[in-house]
C-alpha cells in the first residue's frame, strides 16, 4: 500500500520561494519540541513542522467534544494594523463592517480578490488601539503582499512572529482556563468570565500578556490565546497539567471544524468561489452590500441579485466509505457538483462532506449520489452545522 | 508458519495452496483511525501489483496491492461492522482477503520479517 504521511487538508496554496520557485525549507513553531516530546506525529503543513496527532484522531476528536483540546495554530498569522482611521481603511479590503466593530469584539470576514474571489478567510478583532487579524497559514505571506500593497498611507501592518497561538477548545475550556486565575492586564478591562462568543480582551498570567479570545473553528466553546513565544510553553504546560485538557492534532482539528460545518481555506473556499455561494453572506452586512466599496463589490452585488448557481452545502452519506475533496457529486446522471472536504464524522460515526452543487438541488433532504472510486454513494443534503454549535453567546443564559 | 512482507507493507501468509493478506502493524500505525475497509469481490483475478483493496482511515483512503498474482477465494467478513480490527489486530484478526497462489515463485521476491523490519527502520 502506498503510505500517504501528509494530511490531505495540505493547502495547496502553498507559498513558493520567489526565486526559482524552489520548495522552501520547512520551519520549526515554537512548540516543536513540545509536541515531539509528547508523542504528536510531525507532518509538514503549511511551510511548518505540524503534530497531525498524539493518541489518534478519532480519540482526540471526541476528546475535544466532551472535555477539552488545546491545539497549536501557530502557522497562522497574526496581523496588526494600526494608524489613523484603520476602521475605515479596513473596509477598503474586507467587506464587513469595523467602523461599527466595538472595541473588545471579534468579527468574521474575507480577503477578497477584485473579481470577488476569496483569496482568505479571516478573524478581525477590535482591541481599541489597533486591529488584530487572524489569517490562514498557507495564505499568509500572499495576504500580507496583499493587505501592503493596498493599505493607505498612515496605516501600518506587523506581522506579529514573536507570538504562538493556541486554540483551547471543548465544553470543559471556560473552566480550564479559569483555573489560571487570569486578572484583565488593564484596569477596566474584561473579565475572562465575562467574554462571550466573539469577544477578546488582555489578560495577565504572571508577568505575561495572553490576548484570549472566546473564539475557534471546532463548534465548540473555546478561547483562542495570542502568546509570547517563550511564554508559550510553559502556558501548554499549565494547561495541559490540568486532567480536562490534552493536546490534539491537526487531523482532529480538521475533522471537527467539517463537522462544525466550518468551511477550509484552500479547500471548501477559494478565488474561483464567491462569498454569496459559499454561504457566507452573514460577513457581508446590508450597508457594505449598499455601499460597496471593497474588492468585488460589483461582482458581489450582482451575485446576491441573481442568486448563486451553486452553494455550498452539507452532505450526509449512506454506508461507511468517506467520499473526499474532488469525488463528482451526480444527480440522475447529470453532474451537478463536487466534494470540497470529506471525511468520516467521529461523533456521528458516519461519513459526511461538503461541497458545492447547483442551487436548485441545494435544499435539505436532496437525494444526490457521489461517484468514489467507481462506485455510487447514496447521498443527502443536510443543513450545516452537522453537529450543533455550542457557543457562549451574549444573552444566553 | 513463514510471514512474508512486500516494501508497500502487505503481508501474506501461506497455508497450502492459499494466501492470506493483510497490512503490517507498520502500515495502520501510519495510517491511524480506520473506519472503512473496501475489500475485493471473491472470485476476482488479482496479478501482483495490483490494487485490491482500499483501506480508509480518517486522514486518506490508501491502496492495498496485492503482493502475489491468483484469485481472490475469501474475504474477512468481520472487516464490515469492524473496520477497526485493521488497527488492533493488523497481522491476525485484522487479515484482509484470502486467495490462490498462481506463481509461489512469486514470493522469493518478498521479505522475511527480519528484511522487512530493516525496511521500516530504515524509513
Amino acid at each position: 500500500m502506498h503510505l500517504c504521511a501528509e494530511l490531505k487538508l495540505v493547502s495547496d496554496t502553498y507559498d513558493l520561494a520567489p526565486d526559482a520557485g524552489e520548495r522552501p525549507a520547512v520551519l520549526d513553531l515554537p512548540l516543536d519540541a513540545w509536541h515531539r516530546a509528547r508523542g504528536g506525529r510531525m507532518v509538514e503543513f503549511a511551510g511548518y513542522h505540524m503534530p497531525v496527532q498524539y493518541e489518534g484522531i478519532i480519540a482526540e476528536h471526541l476528546w475535544t467534544r466532551s472535555q477539552a483540546g488545546l491545539f497549536d495554530v501557530s502557522h497562522m498569522g497574526q496581523l496588526v494594523l494600526r494608524g489613523a482611521n484603520v476602521a475605515a481603511a479596513l473596509e477598503t479590503l474586507l467587506p464587513g463592517a469595523f467602523q461599527t466593530l466595538a472595541a473588545g469584539k471579534l468579527r468574521y470576514s474575507l480577503l477578497l480578490a477584485d473579481d470577488g474571489g476569496i483569496l482568505d478567510d479571516l478573524i478581525v478583532t477590535n482591541r481599541g488601539d489597533a486591529f488584530y487579524v487572524v489569517v490562514n497559514g498557507a495564505t499568509k505571506h500572499a495576504d500580507i503582499a496583499h493587505i501592503t500593497a493596498r493599505l493607505r498611507a498612515g496605516v501600518t501592518l506587523e506581522h506579529l512572529t514573536s507570538h504562538a497561538l493556541l486554540a483551547l477548545q471543548g465544553p470543559a475550556a471556560a473552566q480550564a482556563l479559569a483555573s489560571l486565575d487570569l486578572v484583565a492586564w488593564q484596569d477596566g478591562g474584561p473579565a475572562l468570565v465575562d467574554l462571550r462568543f466573539m469577544e477578546a480582551g488582555a489578560f495577565r498570567w504572571g508577568d505575561v500578556r495572553l490576548d484570549i479570545s472566546r473564539s475557534g473553528y471546532t463548534g465548540e466553546d473555546g478561547f483562542e490565546i495570542s502568546v509570547p513565544a517563550d511564554a508559550a510553553e510553559p502556558l501548554a504546560d499549565a494547561l495541559i497539567a490540568l486532567p480536562s485538557v490534552k493536546p490534539i492534532g491537526l487531523g482532529a482539528r480538521d475533522s471537527l471544524r467539517l463537522e462544525a460545518g466550518l468551511p477550509l481555506y484552500g479547500h471548501d473556499l477559494s478565488p474561483d468561489i464567491d462569498p454569496v455561494e459559499a454561504d457566507l453572506g452573514f460577513a457581508i452586512p446590508a450597508r457594505r452590500r449598499a455601499e460597496g466599496g471593497f474588492p468585488g463589490a460589483g461582482q458581489i452585488a450582482a451575485a446576491f441579485a441573481q442568486g448563486p448557481a451553486r452553494r455550498r452545502v452539507g452532505l450526509l452519506i449512506e454506508g461507511r466509505m468517506a467520499a473526499r475533496e474532488g469525488a463528482e457529486i451526480v444527480h440522475e446522471g447529470r453532474s451537478v457538483g463536487t466534494v470540497t472536504s470529506g471525511g468520516f464524522a467521529p461523533t456521528l460515526e458516519r461519513p459526511i462532506a461538503m461541497g458545492f452543487v447547483e442551487t436548485a438541488l441545494a435544499q435539505p433532504g436532496a437525494p444526490l449520489s457521489i461517484l468514489v472510486r467507481g462506485k455510487t454513494l447514496a447521498a443527502t443534503v443536510t443543513s450545516l452545522p452537522f453537529t450543533p454549535h455550542r457557543y457562549v453567546r451574549k444573552g444566553a443564559a | 508458519m513463514t510471514r512474508y512482507f512486500t516494501t508497500d507493507h502487505e503481508w501474506l501468509v501461506v497455508e497450502g495452496q492459499t494466501a492470506t493478506v493483510g497490512i503490517t502493524d507498520y502500515a495502520q500505525s501510519q495510517l491511524g483511525d480506520i473506519t472503512f475497509v473496501e475489500l475485493p469481490a471473491v472470485g476476482a483475478t488479482l496479478s501482483k501489483g495490483d490494487s485490491a483493496s482500499v483501506v480508509d482511515s480518517v486522514k486518506a483512503a490508501s491502496d492495498v496491492y496485492a503482493p502475489v498474482s491468483g484469485s481472490v477465494t475469501e474475504v474477512n467478513p468481520a472487516l464490515e461492522d469492524t473496520p477497526e480490527l485493521v488497527n488492533s489486530a493488523p497481522e491476525g484478526e485484522g487479515w484482509l482477503w484470502r486467495m490462490t497462489l498462481a506463481d509461489a515463485g512469486e514470493l522469493d521476491g518478498l521479505m522475511d520479517a527480519d528484511a522487512y523490519a530493516a525496511h521500516v527502520g530504515g524509513l
